[in-house]
């Protein structure tokens, strides 16, 4: 089957998401779609899959022009999705998640769920899927979670699969597993169309690429085009890939963390017994997928968690059970992993957000009312030298691109004394010229003296940063290695295997 | 804090699970609770005499003969028995396990036994019309409760269920008597539920107010409604509108006559019928059909449901309505059974009982069954013991249903899941 998009425009308000955007993706090829976070491949794939209407513009499947008023129109003409949050019930089973919205039924509309697991059963044969047809989802790793949603979009026969930033929470072997997927696909005569940001992996898979910016096609390039072309086509100037640092040069141990176990409240274990140890003008860079202690680990050492047991030390203080004002008094500096939740209060100005973590005195408050002529010099003086594009110091922190808004986080903590930054996902969702300049922050932290911990599961910003590398599994340290540790050997330690020769 | 990782929380599968012992350790204390509270019964006031459990009646197969127990003796008896089941559960979570369902349920019948050897010492339980009555009592938290389950599978909370029910009886009070039958009454009844249900989603699901203030907004404007009504309109003219012909019992052949069980159960009126058919037919739709897996992930990821071509919104109406309509039947037993006749805010708070049925019962329809019928069980207790003169202050009787609530949700139920999307409107995009 045959997809062409043509001229297809979609506005959200004053705001252009998709204009005039033409793509053709042909039976089996591969067809990546580049762009930055924001640049509207999302949108695109939203007006394909039906969830939104596009304002101007035409869908053409096999030579016919298509009407899509729900995502139901679009399964039905064959056209299926992977999204990047997996669209999966939790507390179902996988051939309860299968069958959801396409159900066998006999009497009364009884569940024929004996077929459902059958077709469970015969996709997974024919891509040589383990998937248990009876498993509840939740149980499931990422990894597997994935292929149910694969195994869901083929199960309705769909031709055209559209792949909506998958590796985002894949380990760099799943990743490789996944593309073995796609290739398999290909061949089987599926069109797909792989949305990503991640230059690699595009050039890796795609037969083609079409990439996009500011919600227009910039350009079309072939996979052979290396990373700095492809990254210049996307970003709209030429970029800085690579970070340039100095060698470390390492101080004492400033920042040393023993034994730490974090529980929740329900008594699951986070972290088992973790170690480690930064000195001064190094950065720790913290390795692993998505939920495997990190966040704990972050906010164990802020004081946010409440069942922590072991030793953090910070130069002469205990970080352990104390509170968060008094850990920020110490002299911590903190990103926090989620921006828009834990960073800002996007309700409250610029200016606002810049004093949050400094609310108790001088040199913002004093006698218990703000300054707001120290706050707004400070507050402008910092939109400078951060380059915020923001209509100014009182414009709501809320209005400003990913980017501009984790500029805004970096800079309230990185403009005080610290003696310790922990960064948390520095640059989720961030455009490359703004991680650019969040990455030089980070290293200029570092040549201060100060002690960072750098937590990304972004195994590139990792490699690029880091002067050793952590990996956590399931809350223990698989083991701490070089940076210069060869890619394959810190994916199979991001899978919980702990390579011969390196130290746990 | 929160975390945005949607990936599963990783533990080390080998280890076992371990239940944090906060938790774990409710139930044994409350078990403990409850037993010294039975042991302060004979301490401080022990009584003597003998007391009789009567369990005939006369339409059975054969005559049960009656048993008489020393009052003292059985309430000793009780308490060892009692601090035996204690004593097991403090155990059992000393190794890290929880307590089982079943030994809490059988402390609660021997608890309840003790505690009527006791309560009736010289004087006769009638058995029979203590659990037939608890029945009776239930039908209309069975039925909100079977309508709380459904609307908040579906993701809406349902706080309005009291108004559901008193408009129900109020609905049926008018439409049995105009009609002139039951049955008019009856539907009649359901359709204000359904009514009570279609404003409670054009706010809540339509307009994404806060489903909580819907609720609470409507039960008061229902008792308002009805109250100025009753004043108004029914009280002036009782006779042409507020005398409802009402169902009476059908015993059925044979399953009634068994002893115990066929009195208790089957010699009941149709309403009692209806509630059995409910609960089987919610429970089976809910679990074994098309309908009720839609309705399961609509409640539980409104946004994958969407993804896979099925109407959110029309998917909540729909079951909400239809919560509704069982809801309303509920309300009918207050004004078509034994006392026909509706009166000011006569549901007394029964909808939010079945509203912490619908939590005790974990959001399944035959748990929240059970966890009714206990609340009725409680409420008919307090009834019982009153007419037999027994020595607790009948204030206290009256608390009694609402003390069994408070145990139940906030002793025995634990950390219990919700559906995820409880509560929370689906909006597009």
């Amino acid at each position: 089957m045959t997809l062409e998009l043509r001229g297809i425009t979609k506005r959200f308000g004053p705001l252009v998401a998709n204009d005039r955007i033409s793509l053709t993706v042909n039976e089996g090829e591969i067809h990546a779609l580049l762009g930055e976070n924001g640049a509207g491949k999302s949108t695109l794939m939203n007006v394909l899959y039906g969830l939104y209407q596009a304002d101007e513009g035409e869908l053409v499947l096999d030579g016919e022009v298509r009407k899509f008023a729900g995502p139901g129109d679009a399964m039905a003409a064959g056209i299926g999705m992977v999204h990047q949050h997996f669209m999966l019930v939790p507390v179902f089973t996988v051939a309860e998640n299968v069958m959801l919205g396409n159900e066998a039924t006999g009497f009364a509309g009884t569940l024929d769920i004996g077929a459902a697991r059958e077709r469970v059963r015969e996709i997974s044969q024919r891509f040589g899927f383990d998937v248990d047809p009876d498993a509840l989802v939740e149980t499931l790793p990422v990894g597997v979670q994935q292929r149910v949603e694969i195994i869901k979009a083929l199960s309705r026969d769909a031709r055209v699969l559209v792949f909506d930033e998958p590796t985002a929470v894949l380990t760099p072997q799943e990743t490789d597993e996944l593309m073995g997927i796609m290739r398999q696909l290909r061949e089987s005569g599926t069109a797909i169309v792989f949305i990503s940001h991640k230059l690699r992996e595009v050039r890796a898979i795609a037969d083609r690429i079409t990439v996009i910016r500011r919600g227009a096609v910039v350009g079309e390039a072939s996979p052979t085009a290396t990373n700095a072309e492809l990254a210049s086509l996307m970003v709209g100037r030429p970029v800085e890939l690579t970070v340039h640092k100095e060698p470390a040069q390492p101080g004492p141990d400033a920042f040393v963390v023993r034994d730490l176990r974090v529980l929740d409240d329900t008594g699951h274990t986070h972290l088992d017994g973790i170690t480690f140890s930064i000195a001064r003008g190094e950065v720790l860079g913290v390795a692993g997928v998505q939920g495997n202690g990190q966040t704990e680990l972050t906010e164990a050492i802020m004081g946010l968690q409440s069942h922590v047991r072991g030793s953090i030390r910070l130069g002469e203080h205990e970080l352990v059970g104390r509170s968060v004002r008094k850990v920020l008094d110490a002299g911590v500096g903190f990103v926090p992993e989620d921006r828009q939740v834990d960073g800002l209060v996007g309700e409250f100005t610029i200016a606002e957000n810049l004093m949050l973590n400094r609310s108790h005195g001088l040199p913002f408050v004093s006698a218990g009312t703000i300054r707001s002529g120290v706050l707004e010099e400070f507050a402008q003086r910092t939109l400078d030298a951060y380059d915020v594009r923001a209509s100014g110091i009182q414009a709501k922190a809320g209005q400003l691109s990913g980017g501009n808004q984790q500029k805004v986080v970096v800079a309230r903590e990185l403009s005080r004394d610290l003696s310790l930054l922990v960064a948390a996902q520095p640059t989720r969702g961030v455009d490359v010229g703004s991680i650019e300049f969040i990455h030089k922050q980070v290293v200029a932290t570092r040549d201060s003296g100060v002690p960072v911990l750098l937590v990304s599961t972004e195994l590139d910003e990792i490699v690029a940063l880091s002067d050793r590398i952590m990996v956590l599994y399931r809350g223990q340290v698989v083991g701490i290695v070089p940076a210069d540790t060869p890619r394959e050997t810190l994916g199979l330690m991001m899978a919980g295997e702990r390579p011969e020769g390196t130290a746990a | 804090m929160s975390t945005t990782a949607k990936v599963p929380v990783p533990v080390d599968e080998s280890a076992p699970t371990t239940v944090p012992l906060r938790t774990a350790l409710k139930a044994p204390i409350m078990l403990g609770v409850v037993t010294l509270l039975v042991s302060l019964l004979i301490a401080f006031k022990a009584r003597s005499g003998k007391t009789t459990f009567r369990l005939a009646a006369d339409t059975d197969f054969f005559d049960l003969p009656e048993i008489t127990v020393p009052s003292t003796a059985t309430v000793a008896t009780v308490i060892v028995l009692l601090a035996a089941c204690t004593a097991v559960s403090a155990l059992l979570v000393g190794r890290g396990r929880r307590t089982p369902v079943w030994l809490v349920a059988l402390f609660a019948v021997v608890a309840m036994i003790g505690f009527l050897a006791w309560a009736a010492a010289g004087k006769s339980v009638p058995v029979i019309g203590l659990l037939g009555g608890s029945i009776a009592l239930a039908v209309p938290l069975v039925f909100g409760a079977l309508g709380g389950v459904l609307g908040e599978r579906a993701g809406v909370v349902n706080i309005a269920i009291d108004g559901q029910l008193l408009f129900g009886a109020f609905a049926a009070a008018i439409f049995g008597t105009v009609v002139g039958s039951p049955w008019g009454g009856l539907v009649a009844a359901m359709l204000a539920g359904a009514l009570v249900a279609l404003v409670l989603g054009f706010f809540a699901i339509t307009y994404f107010v806060n489903q909580i203030i819907v609720g609470v907004v409507l039960n008061v404007l229902v008792i308002g409604l009805t109250s100025f009504l009753f004043g108004q309109v029914l009280a002036e003219h009782p006779q042409q509108l507020n005398a409802p012909d009402h169902f009476e019992r059908i015993p059925i052949p044979l399953l009634g006559q068994i002893p115990v069980i066929g009195p208790v159960l089957f010699r009941q009126t149709i309403l009692v019928y209806l509630m059995y058919a409910a609960v089987v037919v919610v429970a089976w739709a809910l679990y074994r059909t098309k309908w009720g897996l839609r309705v399961r992930a609509v409640g539980e990821h409104p946004k994958a449901a969407d993804t896979v071509g099925i109407k959110v919104n029309r998917t909540r109406y729909t079951t909400l309505l239809i919560a509704g309509l069982i809801a309303g039947a509920g309300g009918a037993t207050y004004t078509l059974v034994s006392v026909p006749q509706f009166g000011q805010e006569m549901t007394d708070g029964a909808g939010y009982i079945a509203l912490a049925a619908v939590i005790f019962g974990r959001w399944d329809p035959v748990r929240a069954t059970l966890a009714a019928l206990l609340f009725g069980f409680a409420t008919n207790l307090s009834g019982v013991l009153s007419v037999l003169g027994s020595p607790v202050p009948s204030q206290f009787m009256l608390m009694l249903p609402y003390v069994v609530t408070i145990i139940a949700v906030a002793g025995l139920v634990g950390a219990s899941r919700p559906p995820a999307a409880d509560g929370e409107p689906y909006r597009k995009g």
